[in-house]
């Protein structure tokens, strides 16, 4: 069946190859689940990041916090939720990182910016 | 005595309005409208008193993580913990399930509407099912009024189910429901959406028109929104606006004369939210 799906333009689609991609990155996030994990990320994200056998581009981009660089990895955005609690990077904040946007600009976008 | 399908919700489940919730912020400028919006809903269900809620949500990788995920599952368990999805357990009382109804709607759904479920003995329910749970309900220390069945639809790794099959979920769903003899009067949420995107550059991107076009049809012709496809939502309305497709399982769960109750949009960040409720007369 042609059900395929199509490049949409400054959007990342979350299918099983990007799922395949971000597998280890998916993975820790999905261990931050745990009060326990989110405390030993905070003591020593390396060591945390060595126990997922993240590549080492892949430590780069949870040590630059760079959002826009996970989603392309293959990071599935609500999973990327979680690293971005436990870095202090709410939703809105790693947004206005990926719309190449201060903060403040992004939020001057919205109809209610106390929303949140 | 059978069982019925009193009511259907299709709502959104922004994770934002828990804790707003939690903080005590519902009453600030930012929330009071939706807060508002939800007050003749809380009492419309008090009055129609279900005894069972069937919730349909996504899970956002609080309980099922990539290593394995499934299209659809179904709770089937006597209560459901709540999650902790990396932020913290939110102060909520556990969820009280109906097993036995589980029980029936598993082997009604699997061996006679072929809708081959995962199904789960133990499952801790997050925003997606939570947040709904508290715009539509009052819990009070001791647990909510009504039980619930989970029903978790993948929405965020493609390949997802279609919105079509989802309506003929709902379809199945209803069957189900008629054919228990515990008396028990259901309503049906259909939870998520509506237009969003919080990815790429094109995050926070909504289009309202869109989602009222979706408001109208859901209510008036249901079927011409299971024709649409992942990539028309996505395009139209956002790449996790594809989440919309859960409101049509409550749709198909739904007559067609059913009578639209409430209507609300509000849409103050990076979310169109929506919500509008069905009786069946």
């Amino acid at each position: 069946m042609g059900i395929d799906l199509k490049p949409i333009p400054d959007t990342s689609i979350f299918d099983l190859r990007a799922s395949r991609r971000g597998y280890r990155l998916n993975k820790l996030c999905g261990s931050l689940c745990s009060p326990a994990n989110r405390e030993e990320f905070k003591r020593d994200e390396e060591a945390y990041m060595n126990r997922f056998s993240l590549s080492e581009s892949e430590k780069r981009l949870i040590r630059c916090r760079d959002f826009a660089g996970m989603i392309a990895a293959g990071m599935n955005i609500y999973f990327m939720l979680k690293i971005g609690s436990v870095t202090g990077n709410s939703l809105y904040r790693m947004g206005a990182q990926m719309r190449g946007e201060r903060y403040e600009d992004f939020l001057a976008t919205r109809n209610f910016k106390d929303a949140v | 005595m059978p069982s019925r399908i009193v009511a259907g919700l299709g709502l959104s489940h922004v994770p934002s309005v828990g804790v707003a919730y939690d903080r005590g912020k519902m009453q600030t400028p930012a929330w009071k409208p939706l807060a508002d919006a939800y007050v003749p809903v809380r009492e419309w269900l008090a009055r129609l008193k279900p005894d069972v809620a069937i919730v349909v949500y996504n899970d956002h990788g609080a309980d099922f993580l990539f290593d394995k995920y499934p299209t659809f599952a179904i709770g089937a368990a006597e209560r459901y913990a709540i999650a902790d999805e990396g932020f913290g357990t939110r102060p909520l009382p556990e969820v009280r399930g109906d097993a036995d109804f589980s029980a029936h709607l598993c082997q009604s759904l699997i061996c006679e509407h072929e809708f081959d479920l995962t199904v789960c003995q133990e499952l801790r329910v997050e925003h997606g099912f939570l947040v709904p749970m508290n715009l539509c309900f009052e819990h009070a220390a001791g647990g909510w009024p009504v039980a619930a069945v989970p029903l978790q639809i993948n929405v965020i790794q493609h390949p997802l189910p279609t919105a079509r099959r989802c309506y003929k979920l709902g379809q199945a769903i209803r069957k189900a429901v008629f054919a228990y003899e515990g008396n028990l009067n259901v309503v049906i949420l259909g939870t998520g959406g509506m237009s969003h995107q919080l990815q790429g550059k094109r995050f926070g991107y909504m289009n309202e028109s869109f989602d009222r076009m979706f408001l109208d049809q859901i209510e008036a012709d249901p079927e011409r929104l299971a024709d649409l496809s992942h990539q028309q939502i996505m395009e139209q309305a956002g790449a996790e606006a594809v989440e919309l497709i859960m409101w049509l399982v409550m749709r198909g769960a739904l007559s067609l004369r059913a009578r639209r109750v409430h209507r609300h949009y509000y849409a103050p960040m990076t979310t169109g939210m929506g919500l509008i409720t069905f009786q069946e007369d």
